[in-house]
């Protein structure tokens, strides 16, 4: 159909539309906030992420590093979990280090293909680490790409989520002009603010619509570097 | 499940449709009490009113930036999106969209497509294309589940089953779901609704999905939702085919950040959605989940005849929150199906004379009383009001004046004997001596006064000019000093 694209992009050039007004400035715009309300310390973000995702009915628990294997595996053992569904990334390796033996660790190295079905209907919890937190909106950004798959914060009914106390900032804009998000988009970045849910029936809350039920976050503090 | 056929009304039969909504007290029930539920739930979210403004400002520079540089974006969109291996393809028309889809589905040997929630695919009538073509189309986002399994449409564009009460949803799920029973239990239903789309979900062959925002710079698909079966559309299923508009694109990522906050907070009063979902590319090579081929349909039907005014240009702005149907008088009276259009409400009467044709609208744009509610709540500042009133201009132009930007349908509304009354009506009021003519007969002939005056007199009392005209009583006053 490329008569379709040469014709609608004939049309809009036909339009001689010209730029009105300013350039949108949206870093001033943010830049100007963070001037207004002053930078805010690292225990203010952090605070504010977790008040945030407790309002969206997650179960945020700040542990210390040497003991958020622990506080994880306490939060898998309260809801059940059997089967816990990970990747390989390091933070996931310490974690299935530390697993009692009645929790199974179900690695995703294969193509979802092979264990489609397996994921579905057999893994009860599934571990991602967030790669920042944003405490405006008490959002956690998941880079899935190469080292962990998407359906891992997905499909299974319990999502487990760790997140630095060190990667944790202001505003969405912040976060992603700090990281600089744009140079280097993943396959897909996410942005997950609590367990699914809907207010399709009547405008009443419900979750786990389609995604998990359950959201549960580990906020490492103390300490540099990786957990 | 069996799916039943789409019910299509047309925008033609609007006065008779409002007629029976008016008198639907059920219904009206419903809408007002959902508006009122989500204006206040907005209102929360934007306490502070110099934010707000602030950011609107910053939303519709963005958007209007984005459509000074539309046909340059939209390449360069498509060059990013090609180098991720992505497939794009262009539709004039909603016909040559659902077979492009068809096309893709066919090639691939697929029977089952499982649907985020998407507009663009409901202007198309997607679902009524590929399901008469022997291709299972199934809505996965709740609302959307609940109206395609009442053979419906969606009455809102945010919430699609607004209409419907919990009773209505649980009398559905009950007959037409197998092995169901009866419950009015939000969560029992929710939960119903999710065991059976959980398997389509594993057995779906192609995902089809709207796009919120679409991001030049990175090729970035940025989808906004609530229940992860957007998630579940674009990540599962091999094929994920994305349908937009043309006018969908940001010039920068950056540039969607402020889109990506007024969004939620403006449609169901969110601070943020559960999910962003920025999608940049099939799987890569290494990658174990997400589909391996994905497709993007850049829609046009009718949107670059808006693009062409500079005026009717700002409805394509719209970042389709829903909040000027939330706060629309009529919208909150007659519901969205009156409009038998796929965008109903205030955002609908400004687009869908582009989408349709005015001959097909034409009533649209008179649904309002320009109370401006719509204006002050569209964060990215489009200027409804004023574009019903051109739309009403142009409804009544004369269809061949000529006009450089001729609308298609223009002039669909214009009478003969309507131009003839304005014409004799100015006539008089441009010349003193036949407008004091006509003062002397008014009222010394007010006796013969037709009692039925049209529309008038349909709700109210017959008019009847005065005994004496103002100017006259004015002149014995000023005599009588
Ligand atoms: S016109 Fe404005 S208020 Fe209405 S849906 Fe579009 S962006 Fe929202």
């Amino acid at each position: 159909m490329s008569g379709a694209r040469e014709r609608i992009l004939a049309r809009l050039r036909a339009a001689n539309a010209q730029a009105a007004g300013t350039p949108p400035d949206v870093a001033a715009y943010y830049g100007a906030r963070a001037a207004a309300l002053g930078a805010s310390p690292r225990e203010v973000r952090v605070a504010r992420l977790c008040e945030c995702l407790r309002a969206s009915r997650a179960d945020v628990i700040v542990s210390p590093r040497g003991e958020w294997t622990a506080a994880a595996v306490a939060a898998l053992r309260r809801r059940g979990v059997g089967r816990l569904a990970h990747a390989l990334d390091p933070a996931a390796r310490a974690l299935v280090a530390a697993l009692p033996p009645d929790i199974d660790a179900i690695a995703f190295r294969d193509p979802i293909e092979r264990w489609k079905r397996e994921i579905f209907e057999h893994c009860d919890a599934g571990f991602t680490p967030a790669a920042a937190g944003v405490a405006a909106t008490g959002a956690l950004l998941l880079n899935h790409g190469r080292d962990l798959p998407r359906t891992l914060s997905l499909v299974p009914p319990v999502s487990l989520i760790l997140v630095d106390e060190n990667d944790i900032f202001d505003d969405l804009h912040s976060a992603a002009s700090a990281q600089r998000w744009a140079h280097d988009m993943p396959t897909n970045r996410v942005l997950v603010s609590g367990p699914s849910k809907t207010a399709d029936i009547q405008q009443t809350l419900a979750y786990g619509a389609h995604g998990p039920r359950e959201l549960v976050v580990i906020v490492v503090t103390g300490g540099e570097g990786a957990a | 499940m069996s799916t039943h056929p789409v019910e299509f009304v047309s925008p033609t039969q609007f006065r008779a449709r409002v007629d029976e909504a008016l008198h639907d007290g059920g219904l009206r029930e419903n809408f007002r009490s959902a508006m009122q539920f989500l204006r206040d739930k907005r209102a929360s979210q934007f306490p502070d009113a110099d934010e707000m403004e602030g950011l609107r400002d910053v939303g519709e520079a963005v958007r209007k930036h984005a459509l000074a540089h539309l046909p340059a974006l939209l390449e360069k969109l498509e060059a990013q999106l090609r180098a991720r291996g992505v497939h794009v393809h262009w539709a004039e028309t909603p016909d040559e969209a659902c077979a492009i889809v068809h096309g893709i589905a066919t090639a691939a040997g697929a029977r089952r497509v499982i649907k985020g929630k998407s507009m663009v695919s409901e202007e198309v009538e997607l679902n009524h294309f590929l399901e008469a073509r022997g291709i299972e189309c199934l809505e996965s986002d709740m609302g959307e589940y609940i109206v395609q399994l009442a053979g419906e449409r969606p009455s809102h564009i945010v919430m699609p089953a607004i209409h419907k009460t919990r009773r209505d949803i649980a009398e559905l799920f009950a007959e037409k779901i197998p092995d169901s029973t009866y419950t009015e239990d939000v969560d029992a239903l929710i939960r119903t609704g999710r065991n059976v789309l959980r398997d389509r979900f594993m057995q779906a062959d192609i995902g089809v999905s709207g796009v919120n925002f679409a991001v030049a710079e990175t090729g970035t698909l940025w989808l906004v939702e609530n229940e992860g079966n957007g998630r579940l559309t674009t990540t599962v299923p091999d094929i994920h085919i994305a349908m937009m508009g043309i006018e969908k694109v940001v010039d920068t990522l950056e540039h969607a950040i402020p889109l990506a906050s007024l969004l939620p907070r403006s449609a169901t009063g969110q601070a943020t959605t559960t999910y962003f979902n920025l999608i940049t590319g099939p799987r890569r090579d290494g990658e174990q989940d997400g589909p391996r081929e994905m497709h993007v349909v850049l829609l046009d039907n009718g949107r670059t005849q808006a693009y062409a005014d500079e005026q009717l240009r700002a409805t394509l702005q719209c970042i389709r929150c829903g909040a000027c149907m939330n706060h629309c008088p009529v919208y909150a009276r007659v519901g969205g199906h009156a409009y038998g259009t796929t965008y109903p409400g205030p955002i609908g009467q400004i687009l869908s004379p582009h989408l349709l044709g005015l001959e097909a609208s034409r009533d649209l744009p008179t649904a309002s009383s320009l109370c401006g509610a719509c204006a002050e709540v569209c964060p990215v500042r489009i200027p409804i009001p004023d574009l019903l009133i051109r739309l009403r201009n142009e409804a009544n132009r004369q269809p061949d004046d000529g006009a450089a930007q001729r609308l298609i349908g223009q002039g669909a509304s214009f009478s003969v004997g309507q131009r003839l009354v304005w014409r004799f009506w100015s006539g008089i009021y441009a010349s003193p001596a036949r407008y004091r003519l006509l003062r002397w007969a008014a009222t010394r002939l007010r006796v013969f006064t037709p009692r039925a005056q049209l529309g008038w007199t349909q709700h109210r009392t017959p008019l009847r000019p005065a005994r004496r005209s103002l100017h006259d009583l004015m002149r014995e006053r000023r005599q009588a000093k």
